[in-house]
Formats: structure tokens, sequence, C-alpha cells
């Protein structure tokens, strides 16, 4: 195709409407308001924002699992809800947590099954398959029946059944979602490693870990309540807070005057709290070093004492602070 | 990662198209084999009701070929769990384990997909069927006259067309719904045992309830295979076997043809109103 887009998003939303469960309740939710994107080929871009922000909505609809209610969505050039014989052999998904398969097939069954339903000849899947799993270090589970591998084994090869068709767009759900450091890694070096090899390739990965994001995404779009607040790339994002003097800082247990005080000190943008056994940690934000001054009189003047300061260097969490206005845990909570 | 690179290029169309029925067939009869416990209870616990049954008629000192009648009766009941539990409520267990999405996703027909679990279904069924059939005729002694083995095979091929097609349709009717499909699934299945004569001759009924009743593949099919395969059949029969082949066949081409229409109407409808990955909205 000669879009140079691999993802098209044009003034694209989605309402659902729910069953009532009392009589005059509201029966329809805004999942997706007007979001614009442009993913190019070649590119590795996240979705960042907590449950419920729309990031799964959003996949969906581009994976052609869902009809959007306004505006319009092209995947590899071809429309989501118009084309989408043209779109499904091009792209392929994989969910967190998803179960997909029969548990009483092996892996490789179950691998080459899906296979099949992509039209692949059975030589050139076990041939896909054998290298895959070489990969993701799933080659000595081969023949174990999926009903028998571990969570993390499983995901993994979730992982190799959305990559085994050699899609031209991915779509990577929340992939390392409940999973160990280890299984995270291996599946965050695979996306990697397959991006470095199959140039023009595309992966769309939603997720709500920060870190993630920051390690593997060459762009990040920041959703939360069906909004697009923010697109660039993590290093541009994070640039338009080292304005800001950052700061980590734990002392004594506080009180909620305190923080009421904190909040407004002259030079202090934006102070989050979080409450630990035996002591409290603040993630500062301010206009410049000098307001530390103010912010340690006022810990004094509430009898605190401090533990432990440190200047930081922002992360994708302050810009998530900075652009939604509240942390990723604090936006899961309002959404609930 | 070199090695990705096709030998040659996906199948598409009618290749995808069978391809996609074969690794669908493929856990099903794969499934048997690694499981046999479930050979033992889908097995053992209809021919315990069928035996019961058995032990009733005896006991009335009813005609011998009624104990057949039964027999066939339990070996049929086999195909009719299959479908209402493996065909018309398998998507919303597909649906809860996330395969459904992954079905919708790829490039390949759901009717495919659908012809897939029907075949594997059958194939694994038959084995079932035919364990009860060999078991009920050795334990009690059953006699067989088949009169024409060539109509026996239509019989049975055309009922089982129109059995799987119907849960076809009852698949693609339950994709709507999530957990609703599965107590229809429960609410059907007794009711079909009575009406569809699974173990007494349908004729019993009388003509319009039986009539009523031929709207399920099965009625017709054992009333045909049991007038062709008994003595005391033709005599005990609902309606001529070449009417029941004819019946049988307008409801293989129709339920087929109506799964078709409708699973194309419910995945439309599913994608627009977000219940295809959706337990419930």
């Amino acid at each position: 195709m000669s879009d140079p887009q691999a993802i098209r998003v044009e003034n694209l939303g989605r309402v659902y409407k729910i069953r009532a469960v009392k009589k005059g309740e509201a029966r329809e939710r805004v999942a997706l308001t007007d979001v614009n994107l442009d993913v190019p080929r070649g590119e590795l871009f996240g979705l960042l924002g907590p449950n419920g922000a729309g990031k799964t909505t959003l996949i969906k609809i581009l994976t052609t699992l869902l009809a959007p209610t306004t505006g319009r969505a092209l995947v590899a050039g071809y429309d989501v809800a118009r084309q989408a014989p043209e779109v499904r052999p091009r792209i392929n998904m994989v969910s967190g947590g998803e179960s997909s398969g029969y548990g009483l097939l092996t892996v490789r069954e179950n691998l080459w099954m899906f296979g099949q339903f992509y039209g692949l000849d059975t030589q050139t899947t076990h041939a896909r398959i054998d290298a895959l799993l070489e990969i993701v270090g799933l080659a000595d589970r081969a023949h174990t029946k999926t009903s028998d591998l571990s969570t993390g084994l499983r995901q993994k090869m979730n992982i190799v059944r959305g990559f085994l068709t050699d899609p031209e767009v991915v779509f990577l759900d929340e992939p390392t979602l409940g999973l160990d450091v280890g299984a995270s890694r291996d599946i965050r070096r695979f996306v990697r490693q397959w991006m470095a090899e199959r140039a023009g390739r595309t992966v769309l990965l939603t997720t709500h870990y920060m870190a993630e994001a920051d390690e593997l995404c060459d762009r990040v779009a920041i959703i939360n309540a069906g909004r697009v607040l923010a697109c660039d790339t993590p290093a541009n994002l994070k640039r338009r807070l080292q304005r800001e003097a950052l700061f980590k800082l734990e002392t004594s247990p506080l009180v909620n005057g305190a923080l009421t005080t904190f909040q407004t000190l002259p030079g202090v943008r934006k102070v989050l709290h979080a409450p630990h056994d035996g002591f409290s940690a603040l993630d500062l934000s301010l206009e410049a070093d000098s307001a530390l001054s103010g912010v340690i009189g006022a810990l004094t003047a509430h009898n605190a004492s401090i533990i432990s300061l440190q200047k930081r260097e922002p992360t994708l969490e302050d810009v998530f602070v900075d652009v939604v206005g509240m942390s990723m845990t604090e936006a899961e909570k309002h959404g609930d | 990662m070199t090695t990705l690179v096709n030998t040659r290029p996906p199948d598409r169309g009618w290749r995808l198209f069978l391809r996609t029925i074969v690794a669908r067939a493929y856990p099903r009869v794969v499934g048997q084999q690694r499981e046999k416990a479930w050979i033992f209870f889908e097995t053992f616990l209809p021919f315990l009701a069928t035996v019961g049954y058995i032990y009733v008629y005896r006991a009335m000192q009813a005609p011998e070929d009624y104990i057949g009648f039964v027999v066939m009766g339990g070996a049929m009941t086999a195909f009719w769990l299959n479908v209402m539990w493996s065909m018309a409520s398998q998507l919303y267990w597909e649906k809860e384990s996330g395969n459904l999405a992954l079905y919708v996703m790829a490039p390949n027909s759901l009717m495919a997909i659908l012809l897939g679990m029907a075949l594997g279904g059958m194939f694994a069924t038959t084995l079932r069927a035919v364990i009860i059939t060999v078991l009920g005729s050795l334990l009690f002694g059953i006699q067989f006259q088949v009169s024409s083995y060539l109509q026996l095979l239509v019989v049975f091929v055309l009922t089982m067309t129109a059995l799987y097609g119907l849960g076809m349709l009852l698949a693609s009717l339950f994709l709507l719904w999530g957990r609703e499909a599965w107590q229809i699934s429960v609410a059907l299945q007794e009711p079909i045992y009575f009406l569809s004569g699974f173990y007494f001759p349908i004729r019993s009924f009388g003509f319009a309830i039986a009539m009523s009743a031929s709207i399920v593949p099965l009625t017709l099919g054992m009333d045909a295979m049991r007038q062709l395969v008994f003595a005391t059949g033709p005599a005990l029969g609902f309606l001529p076997v070449q009417v029941e082949v004819a019946v049988l066949l307008v409801l293989a081409v129709g339920f087929v043809a109506a799964a078709r229409f409708w699973l194309s109407y419910m995945e439309r409808r599913a994608i627009e109103e977000g219940t295809l990955t959706d337990r419930r909205r």
C-alpha cells in the first residue's frame, strides 16, 4: 500500500449502550471522543492510560472487532469498518491475560491451528513456530499441553501466535499484564528484536506501565477518559517538564493539613502524597529549586522530619500527572 | 527471525476456507484421544438412561424391537448433546476464552469455523454413538434387519447435516448473547429428548405433534433409520422413508443456508453493539 501511515484515526468516537440496572440510569457510556492519531509504518507506538481510559476500545476498533460510532480509522490503508476483509490478513493482536487456544492441544498444535486460520501452509507454519519459540525461550515446551503452562509461558505462546503470521501491524493490548519481571522483560526484548529485524512493521502497544512505554515506544499518546491528551516521543513529553524541579521526599508521617499547606506555598506546582507504613512519600513539582526551602520550612512547622530527599529527572508518570492532573492510580479510581 | 519469510503466499478463498475447517476440527478430534475420561462419561451416562428405558419396556413386555428403538435413541442422544453443548453454546465459551475475537479478526470465515466445529464434533460423537449401539446390541441381543444400507447411509448423512446445520444456526443466533445461550441450551435439552422420540416411536404423539417435532432433524432421522433397520420399523414409522428423506433434505439445506445468513447478520450486529468480545453490556 502507498499509505505511509500504518494507522490513521480521524475524529473517532465510540459510545456503548448499556443495559440499565435501575430505571432512569444513564444508558450510554462514552468510551472514545474525537480521537485523532497517525502512526507511520515502522513505528512502535504506545497508548498510555489507566484502566477504562479507552485504550482497549480503540484497539478493538482498529482490529475490526468493534464499529466506531463516529469518525473513521484506517489500518494499512484500509477502512476498518468498510474494508475489514482487507485489514484482517494484515494485522494480529495479543492481549494481556488472554487464554486463547485449547488447553488439550500442545503449544505447537495451538500455534499451527491459528496459523491455518491465516492461510499459512503447514511447512511455513512449523518453520515459523520453531524460530519464534526459540526466540521467546519456549522451544522446549513445544509439545507441552497449553493447560500445563504457567501464566508467563502461556503469554509467551500468545506472543508467538500474534507474530506468527508476520503481520504488517501488531496490536499488543497490555501484553505484560500480570506477568513477573522476567517474563515481561523477555516479551519486551522480543518486541524490540522483531521491530529491529522487520523493517516497516508497526506495533501499537497499550499499557498502563509507564516504564514499559518509556522503554519500548518511539512515540506515546496519553489517553484518559476516552480522549487523547498528549502525543509525542517520550523524550519530548518529558522535556516539557524539564523547566520544573522534581523532588522525591520521604518524611515522617504527615497529616492532611500539612499537604494543604504545601500546595499553597509559592513556587509549588504539584504535590503527590503516598502514605506508607511509618513514613510519607511526597512527589514535589516545583517551579524552581529555590521553592524547596519553603517546603522544608513548612515540614518543620508541622513537626515532620525528613528521612530522604532526592532530586530526579522527569518520567512519563510525571508527564501523565501534568497532562491528566492526577496520577495513574488516582485516574483509575476516578474512572471507576 | 529471517525464517519468517514465506515459502509461499498465504492461502485465500476456498483454500483458506478448507484449511480453517480442518484446523478447527482438529482440537475436537484430538481432544477425544487426550481426555479418555470424556468417552467414559459421555458414553456411560447416556447408556445408563438407555438401559433404564430398556428395563421399563421389558417389564411392560413391549415388542422386542422397542429395545432396539431405545438403543438407537440412546446413540443419537450423543449427537443431540454434542449439538447443544459443543455447537449451539460453543461461541459463548469461545467468547469467554478469548478465541472468538481471534476467529473474527483472522481473515478466515466464521462459517468455516462453525463447519470445523461441526465436523470435528460429528467425528468425535460418532465414536460414542457406535459404542452405545454396539454395547446395547450385545448386552440386550438386538436383532437388526437392514432393508437398505444405501438408504440408511443417505438418511444418516442427511440427518447429521440437518442436525449440525441446526447447531450452526443456533450458534449464530446465540452470538449476541452471553450466558443466556447456555441457559437456553439447558432449557432445550429435555424437551427435545421427549419430542424427538428418543425412547419411543414418534408416531405415538399423533400427526400434529409429530409433524411439529419434525423441525428437529433427529425426529425424522431416527424415525427413518428405525424403519430401515428393524423388522417392525415400517409398521411403527411416522411417514414413509422417502418423504422423511425429502423433508430432511429441505431441513439440511434450510438450516445451513439460514446459519450462513444469520451468522453474517449477527457478526455485523455484534461488531456494532460491541458484544463480540464483551461478555455483557
